[in-house]
């Protein structure tokens, strides 16, 4: 499903856009490199749409979210606190072990861990976990925690690393590292710090609210059973209620409450099954270990070959073609979140529109980017069928909120003189070459981030590498899941470095508010 | 006191200034002249750098922690004196005994007022002064100031240089205002084109004698 004129039609308005744009010719055709190779991956995508009758099932559930019904959620006060009480103890013990190990982030070994951790999504971290801990309410804390942990490492590092502050040369002599670090070094990068987590805070509400999806008592596991049996007037109300969540955070999340939070918060997980000590043994001595030599003599050649069938196995029947399918999806994902966020961010800034249009946008992106891109891919998914459209829309439109929101809010900052032109050309000659670089540095960014999600979508029954991780799981074969998990986090530090290398190639900049 | 022999100075591997020889004696009043650019604050950095365990600095950018406040600032010239839990514990609720301490410091330079403003909401005088009462109370046998009374007027300057005076026995200060120069010092070292130019006592110099270090 791939229509010529569409195709033409895009690349017409990507150069017509990237004419105008770039400062450097290399920002332009590094732009229009990667707008190619996204419709070469064009041609090899599934984009077909299975499900027989979508049309009527979106009319369904559009009727459903127009008429939320409040009273078919029971125990959602109990739900909605147990969500948050996921993500704050999962992001406060995260944000707790980051900011040690930020302190020790120039030991190589360090960076290389938290970057390995963070490679991992979330949800391949509960997955894990769910093997080792059972379904218990650590399996969720960890599941957070862990990544953000390295995310939260690396982020404060680079922001301690970033400020230069005066005052250590004043210090008197003898003043102790915890004092001067106290006292001359924290203070000045403490609001951003404070930022940073906050904005982990929101994220972690929505990884708590996927998690619902594996098993956990959050509002994911209520919203998937809304979402399968039907019931989108229930679904609907869910969903609103989690963006009220998410849209008064900073009316409840309170310096002052946040110690109270914080203690109360264990106590409100919700009780699960008792970890099983010899599962934990299990999963380490025997689970994770490739099953032609579990158990067998390792001295014999036999052991060995039937080893490398295994292995051979895995990586040319699973990992290339979960590989493939990965990177095909990440990279049209990349490119129509690209043009999504080019498209998005004047509703938000008041160059282009008014208080009154200004609102509908932000409400607009708000609910885009609130919504975990689990979920919204879910419920593509539920539409059209498990080809990779639905998860092209979730995530473009996701990612697109998150970066239009903030290139938006540059675009405000920007000072232009009073006879400027207006609407299109104000655009394409004004704010677009203003702001192209900061954009293309949040999508090189986020470059990474969508591959993570990419992956992870193969829960959901699109063939990326979760595809294969998940069924290994449900086979039980724990020993092909993580070489299959490993092997993603690999590939997503692999991304991770090619980002950097074109950030750095290209001198965007490397100041960032979120990544 | 300080003291250099024939040695080349600079920051980040430049060398700014070249043959330099001085001997600063304990109980000297020393002002730094010379057109901006000319080497004043490597030297001044280079005396820090070396002599940081017995002297006080006042650097050009007043080098405050900005989100903290006055009080805070001023309280960092005493980290080294106390314990860290205590200092920990002072940055979370300033204590009443420090608050003691740092008002009357404080008063002397016209910021009671101010004392619980962060110091980024200041002015540049205003930081100026935080800074120098943050020297004041860290104390010890001299102190080094590169402008420090650059964005203060003259009644405040004279107020500032007047508390260093009383309260370092060795005083080393780059200075713009070559008639402040004259006034508080009891020597003046001059640099022009990375060298030193002049160096006398203040007694046995005339306004008039200084004019060629801001001349081409």
């Amino acid at each position: 499903m791939h229509p010529p004129a569409v195709c033409s039609a895009a690349i017409l308005i990507s150069s017509t856009l990237l004419k105008g744009v770039s400062k450097f010719p290399s920002e332009r055709s590094v732009s229009l490199g990667f707008v190619l190779l996204a419709f070469v991956c064009l041609v090899f995508a599934d984009l077909s749409i299975t499900t027989l009758d979508p049309w009527t099932e979106m009319q369904r559930m559009a009727t459903g979210f127009a008429t939320p019904d409040f009273f078919a959620v029971t125990n959602m006060g109990r739900v909605l606190i147990q969500t948050i009480a996921f993500a704050l103890c999962g992001v406060g013990l995260g944000a707790f072990f980051g900011f040690f190990l930020a302190q020790v982030f120039h030991i190589a070994l360090v960076r290389w861990s938290c970057a390995f951790v963070r490679a991992i999504h979330e949800l391949f971290w509960a997955l894990i976990l769910l093997q080792i801990l059972g379904l218990t309410p650590l399996t969720g804390v960890l599941a957070i925690a862990i990544p953000y942990a390295g995310i939260c490492a690396k982020v404060y590092a680079e922001t301690l690393e970033e400020s230069q502050p005066g005052a250590l040369a004043i210090l008197p002599v003898g003043s102790g590292i915890v004092s001067t670090f106290f006292f001359a070094r924290l203070p000045d990068v403490w609001v951003h710090i404070k930022n940073y987590t906050s904005y982990r805070f929101e994220c972690g509400l929505r990884s708590s609210a996927v998690l619902g999806f594996i098993g956990l008592p959050t509002i994911g596991f209520y919203l998937e059973t809304a979402f399968s049996e039907g019931n989108y007037s229930e679904a609907g109300a869910m969903l609103l209620l989690f963006y009220a969540l998410i849209a008064s955070l900073r009316f409840w999340l309170r310096p002052r409450l946040l110690g109270f939070y914080l203690v109360a918060a264990p106590f409100l997980l919700g009780e699960g099954a008792s970890i099983r000590f010899d599962n934990v043994v299990r999963f380490f001595t025997s689970d994770i270990v490739p099953a032609p030599l579990r158990g067998n003599d390792l001295a014999l050649a036999q052991t060995w070959s039937s080893f490398g069938d295994w292995l051979q196995l895995l990586l040319v029947d699973q990992a290339l073609p979960g590989i493939i399918a990965t990177l095909l999806l990440t990279q049209i994902t990349l490119v129509c979140t690209g043009f999504l966020t080019l498209a998005l961010f004047p509703l938000i800034s008041d160059k282009f529109f008014g208080k009154f249009g200004r609102t509908i946008g932000q409400l607009l992106l708000i609910v885009l980017r609130s919504t975990p891109e689990f979920i919204l891919a879910y419920i593509f998914l539920q539409l059209w069928g498990p080809s990779m459209l639905p998860a092209i829309v979730a995530l473009s439109l996701h990612n697109s909120a998150i970066i239009g929101h903030l290139i938006g809010r540059y675009s405000q900052s920007l000072v232009l003189r009073p006879d400027c032109p207006r609407g299109f050309n104000l655009y394409g000659y004004e704010i677009l070459p203003r702001v192209y670089g900061q954009f293309l540095a949040f999508l090189f960014y986020r470059w990474e981030v969508i591959m993570r999600e990419t992956a992870i979508l193969g829960i959901l029954g699109i063939a990326t590498l979760g595809f294969y991780v998940d069924s290994a799981m449900a086979d039980i074969r724990l020993d092909r899941a993580m070489l299959l998990i490993l092997i993603t986090a690999l590939l997503n530090i692999f991304i991770d470095s090619l980002s950097r290398y074109f950030r750095n190639r290209l001198r965007l900049s490397q100041q960032v508010e979120y990544s | 006191m300080f003291r250099f022999d024939n040695e080349a100075l600079g920051y980040k591997g430049v060398t700014v200034l070249n043959g330099i020889s001085l001997d600063i004696k304990a109980g000297e009043k020393i002002a730094l002249i010379g057109e901006s650019g000319a080497g004043k604050s490597t030297l001044l950095m280079a005396l820090q750098s070396r002599y940081r365990a017995s002297s006080a600095f006042i650097p050009q950018n007043p080098g405050l922690v900005r989100t903290l406040s006055v009080f805070h600032n001023i309280y960092m010239g005493s980290l080294n004196r106390h314990s860290t839990f205590y200092n920990l514990l002072n940055l979370i609720r300033p204590k009443k005994n420090e608050i003691a301490l740092i008002s009357p410091i404080a008063e002397k330079l016209g910021l009671t007022d101010k004392l619980f403003t962060r110091s980024g909401e200041l002015s540049g005088g205003q930081q100026q002064r935080t800074a120098v009462c943050r020297a004041l109370l860290q104390g010890g046998d001299a102190v080094l100031g590169d402008e420090p009374v650059s964005a203060v007027d003259s009644l405040q300057s004279r107020i500032i240089i007047q508390a260093l005076c009383d309260n370092f026995e060795t005083v080393v200060l780059a200075l713009h205002d070559v008639e402040l120069a004259l006034e508080y010092s009891t020597r003046i070292i001059g640099i022009k084109n990375t060298q030193i130019a002049l160096d006398a006592p203040t007694s046995s110099l005339q306004r008039s004698d200084l004019d060629f270090l801001y001349t081409a």
